[in-house]
């Protein structure tokens, strides 16, 4: 880097980049769906374990040789019903999971020859064709004449109600946001889960009927827990993340910063992705999944340069081993152990950044003595973690650490009142949402059936 | 390097590996590139009396195991559909052109010594090595009073052998069907009626598969199917075993035996000829996957004769024979156990689950801190097999023989056989 001469440019900032028929392409699906055929041989590699630990590393329990099973003897319909009984969102799960940090890893093959079977493909193998026949295997029981509040309509939320509607409850969702979805719709890279499947997922899953969704209805804003507690049965807080961190560094408002979360938001929401103004020079700022994302989705919109800093080593990124491949290569260039120490801005614009230099000390902190450098940069973002806001609503169950406290069950100190997803602790993974949402429907089931029983008695 | 070259009931060939009577040898066109490709013989595609029959279309059912494609094979197609004379003219061609090779001619004509006084002499004037008699052709042609329908009786096998010994000079082959009880018996036949060697099996009765939507047994022709010959990989070990009944038959032994059915690989081969085989003939491999699998079995054959310092065929042809005995001369005191080697163990529960279900409950699952585990519970295990057998990784169980220091005890002498003899 020769001087400071880029801070006295003017930040290249431009859309299209690239011409259309490439970014259709690249933002198409990251990984092409198994042709029936290659289906068939890639079901035929599944041992159909004992007691296989492959189901025992998925978060949502599917019964993988199962499911493959039915792959490998064609019935495809049975495969599929076996992953959405566990899972009803076992279509973007087989395409987002990162299967290569929990089922397939657990797979014996990987022991055995290094290449898991591709469970994630083969759900995707499955799901896919049940979807793709309209075919709604699920019904819900006789009306309960019970009513539950569930807030927020990402995977946690939508997986509860799911669930709950199957045993004939009524539920009426609340979601900040325009549109249901959560990460799915706003969050989740482009390319994983490209056009519409998310909302087509979701059509499927409210298919079952007795399911309501009031978009634009905040708890805290619209509404409170008070009388969310008073009007339904139960409540089911599904809120995600919906704040961000910061960098833990004065931050002077610079044009051209921004929170990878937003940029991958407005990105997944446009569908002339080459409309998107995208700098020449790109830092993103963190380690883990957005960092990844967003620095991914900035390459293909056309930047030149992208850099992903993060304050640590690749083993410590919360980005798999997988994901940092990926990024690069896709271009990104990964720099480790370097900490943000203030933003260059020149005229109000960002025009780089200053890190310091880390290394790790014997108990794994971060330690700032080896000098600092700069990256110039024409966009800069920010993917140093998201967390949980919580609501203005009085009467709130206790949080501790930045995440609801909820036990095995997912009820929060709060009777009547459960959580699950990435508002309370745990891996942030979609699949462990879903997971977070089925144990609520259970337990809010059995907690108001016991409740009607002592009516009763 | 192994010499790899046999003669075979008088008939000379570079190697064992032939080509069996089928569609891979119905034509000049076929055998020649066969012959390129390395084979040491064919057996032509079965000639009969004009005019020639007609086929039909489709022809050919096929089991698909576990991804694994033609693990099984199944025709409905009868003898050559082609004129005699064209047969007869390209075969004396090929023999021209390839003299080192064996070019046996199969024969199926209605059972009337007229009819093979007539075709004999027209076979032997294309200067071909010998003739093959097929009483084995399940389907068709047994309708008909041919093939199979001769080859269940033993009478007629002896008969029409006869017939052919006494008008052609050339070496008789007889074929075999598999579709009978006991195969000594036109074994036996065949060799009284003066055959030089017999050749087995062909294919075996079946129904390969039903249509599920067209309700009707594939291959499906019309909306209807026919009862085909099975072949293919899946039929190797009744082909063995009944190709090791005549080896080890007194009235038959020393009569030369062409192996047939489910040979694929240089292996397949030697399992054959360890069993009494001469040669062996080759037939759903090659349709398969073509002609240049020769390739593989001969070098792999010649390798792994080297390996066992084999310097010709005959240094193992039959070597197994011996060992081929019946259950009651087993040694009941004879006893292994299932070994898992942990380092090589994936945890897979496959043995577990296998022994739990459906054996003797011998190997424990245990699951701690350091994850699943499988090991054998000696006392419990009665040395199945069933665990190897399951087992996906290569060689992480196996058999080890428990020293009991008894002698060899077997059920004729064991106490609980009411009917045993006393210990000499
Ligand atoms: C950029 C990015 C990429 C990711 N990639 C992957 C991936 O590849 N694979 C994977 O498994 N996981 C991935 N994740 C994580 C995954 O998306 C989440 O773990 C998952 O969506 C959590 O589901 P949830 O239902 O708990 O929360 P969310 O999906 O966040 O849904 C919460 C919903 O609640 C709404 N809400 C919030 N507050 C309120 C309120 N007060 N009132 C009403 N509604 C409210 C929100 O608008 C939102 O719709 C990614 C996350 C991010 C940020
Ligand atoms: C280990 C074993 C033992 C068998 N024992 C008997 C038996 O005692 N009596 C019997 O009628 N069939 C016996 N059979 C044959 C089976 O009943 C069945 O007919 C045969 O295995 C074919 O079916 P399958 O290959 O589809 O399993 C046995 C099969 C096996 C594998
Ligand atoms: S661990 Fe692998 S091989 Fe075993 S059941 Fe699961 S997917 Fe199949
Ligand atoms: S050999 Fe048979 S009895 Fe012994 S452990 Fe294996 S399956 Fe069980
Ligand atoms: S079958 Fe083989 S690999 Fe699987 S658990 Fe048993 S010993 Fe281990």
């Amino acid at each position: 880097m020769s001087g400071d001469a880029f801070l006295s440019e003017e930040p290249d900032i431009a859309s299209h980049r690239r011409d259309e028929a490439a970014l259709v392409c690249d933002f198409a699906d990251a990984h092409k769906p198994l042709s029936p055929d290659a289906a068939l041989v890639e079901a035929s590699r599944c041992y159909f374990c004992f007691d296989a630990p492959c189901t025992a590393a998925c978060p949502t329990g599917i019964d993988v040789p199962g499911f493959i099973r039915g792959i490998a003897t064609g019935n495809l319909k049975g495969a599929a019903l076996k992953i959405l009984e566990e899972n009803i969102f076992g279509g973007s799960c087989a395409r987002v999971c990162p299967t290569e940090i929990l089922c397939e890893r657990a797979c014996v093959r990987t022991a055995q020859e290094e290449r898991p079977v591709a469970i994630g493909a083969l759900q995707r193998r499955a799901t896919d064709w049940l979807m793709a026949r309209n075919l709604q295997p699920f019904t819900a029981a006789p009306a309960s004449g019970r009513r539950i509040a569930v807030i927020g309509a990402g995977p946690a939320g939508l997986a509860c109600a799911h669930r709950l509607a199957r045993f004939g409850h009524r539920v009426e969702i609340f979601e900040a946001r325009a549109k249901p979805g959560g990460l799915n719709e706003y969050g989740i890279a482009a390319y994983k889960l490209p056009d519409d499947f998310a909302e087509r997922e979701i059509d499927f899953i409210l298919g079952i009927g007795h399911i309501a969704i009031a978009t634009e209805k905040a708890l805290g804003r619209d509404l409170s827990l008070a009388s969310l507690r008073r009007d339904y049965d139960a409540v089911f807080l599904a809120l995600g993340q919906a704040g961000v961190n910061a960098l833990g560094i004065e931050e002077t408002p610079l044009a051209g910063v921004e929170d990878a979360v937003s940029f991958i938001a407005r990105l997944r929401q446009s569908k002339d992705k080459g409309s998107l103004p995208i700098g020449r020079r790109v830092v993103v700022i963190g380690g883990g999944n957005t960092a990844i994302d967003a620095a991914t989705q900035a390459r293909l919109l056309g930047a030149e340069e992208v850099s992903i800093v993060y304050r640590r080593g690749p083993a410590q990124m919360s980005a798999t081993g997988d994901e940092q491949a990926w990024a690069e290569t896709h271009g990104v260039g990964i720099r480790h152990f370097a900490a943000p120490l203030r933003l260059l801005g020149a005229g109000g614009r960002v025009r780089g950044v200053v890190f310091q230099r880390t290394r790790l000390d014997a108990n794994g902190a971060v330690v700032l003595d080896r000098g600092e450098f700069t990256l110039p940069a024409d966009q800069v973002f920010k993917a140093v973690g998201q967390r949980f806001v919580l609501p203005e609503t009085e009467g709130f169950p206790v949080v501790k650490g930045g995440r609801i406290v909820v036990d095995a069950k997912r009820r929060t100190t709060i009777a009547g009142v459960y959580a699950g997803g990435d508002c309370i602790a745990g891996l942030d993974l979609t699949v462990r949402a879903v997971e977070d949402g089925k144990i609520a429907a259970e337990a809010i089931h059995a907690d108001l059936s016991e409740a009607k029983e002592h009516a009763h008695g | 390097m192994a010499d790899l070259r046999v003669d075979f009931a008088g008939i000379k060939a570079p190697n064992p590996f032939w080509l069996a009577s089928a569609p891979p040898t119905d034509k000049e066109y076929n055998v020649v590139r066969a012959f390129r490709a390395g084979w040491g013989g064919v057996v032509w595609k079965t000639l009969g009396e004009d005019p020639p029959i007609v086929n039909v279309s489709s022809r050919y059912g096929a089991v698909t195991y576990n991804g694994a494609r033609v693990a099984g094979f199944s025709n409905i197609e009868l003898i050559t559909d082609r004129p005699l004379a064209v047969n007869l003219r390209e075969i004396k061609a090929v023999k021209r052109d390839w003299p080192d090779r064996a070019l046996v001619v199969s024969l199926m004509v209605p059972c009337e010594e007229e009819s093979w006084r007539r075709i004999l002499p027209l076979v032997e004037d294309t200067g071909a090595d010998g003739i093959e008699l097929n009483f084995g052709c399940p389907h068709g042609m047994s309708e008909r009073g041919m093939g199979s329908a001769v080859g269940q009786v033993p009478d007629y096998v002896e008969m029409v052998t006869r017939w052919c010994k006494q008008h052609t000079r050339m070496p008789v082959i007889v074929k075999l069907t598999p579709n009978i009880t006991d195969i000594r018996a036109p074994a036996r036949a065949a060799k009284r009626g003066g055959a030089d060697a017999v050749s087995l099996i062909n294919t075996i009765q079946s129904i390969v598969a039903v249509d599920l939507d067209a309700m009707a047994p594939e291959p499906v022709v019309g909306g209807q199917g026919s009862h085909g010959g099975y072949c293919g990989p899946a039929v190797k070990p009744i082909a063995l075993r009944m190709v090791a009944e005549i080896a080890r038959d007194p009235e038959t032994s020393g009569l030369p035996i062409s192996g047939i059915g489910g040979i694929s690989t240089w292996r397949d081969a030697a399992e054959f000829i360890a069993l009494g085989a001469g040669s062996v003939q080759v037939c759903t491999a090659a349709m398969h996957h073509g002609f240049r699998i020769v390739d593989d079995m001969i070098a792999g054959l010649a390798n792994w004769m080297d390996e066992k310092s084999h310097g010709v065929i005959e240094d193992f042809s039959g070597r197994a024979v011996r060992n081929f005995v019946n259950w009651e001369a087993l040694d009941l005191n004879y006893k292994t156990v299932a070994r898992i080697d942990q380092a090589l163990c994936i945890k897979c529960g496959l043995c577990h689950i296998a022994c739990e279900d459906t054996s003797h409950q011998a190997i424990a699952y245990e699951q701690s801190e350091a994850g699943r585990r499988f090991s054998v519970i000696d006392a419990e295990c009665v040395g199945c097999n069933l665990c190897y057998h399951v087992c996906p990784v290569e060689n992480c169980i196996t058999m080890v023989e428990e020293v009991s220091g008894k002698p060899k005890l077997t059920w004729k002498h064991h106490p609980n056989n009411p009917m045993r003899e006393a210990a000499e």
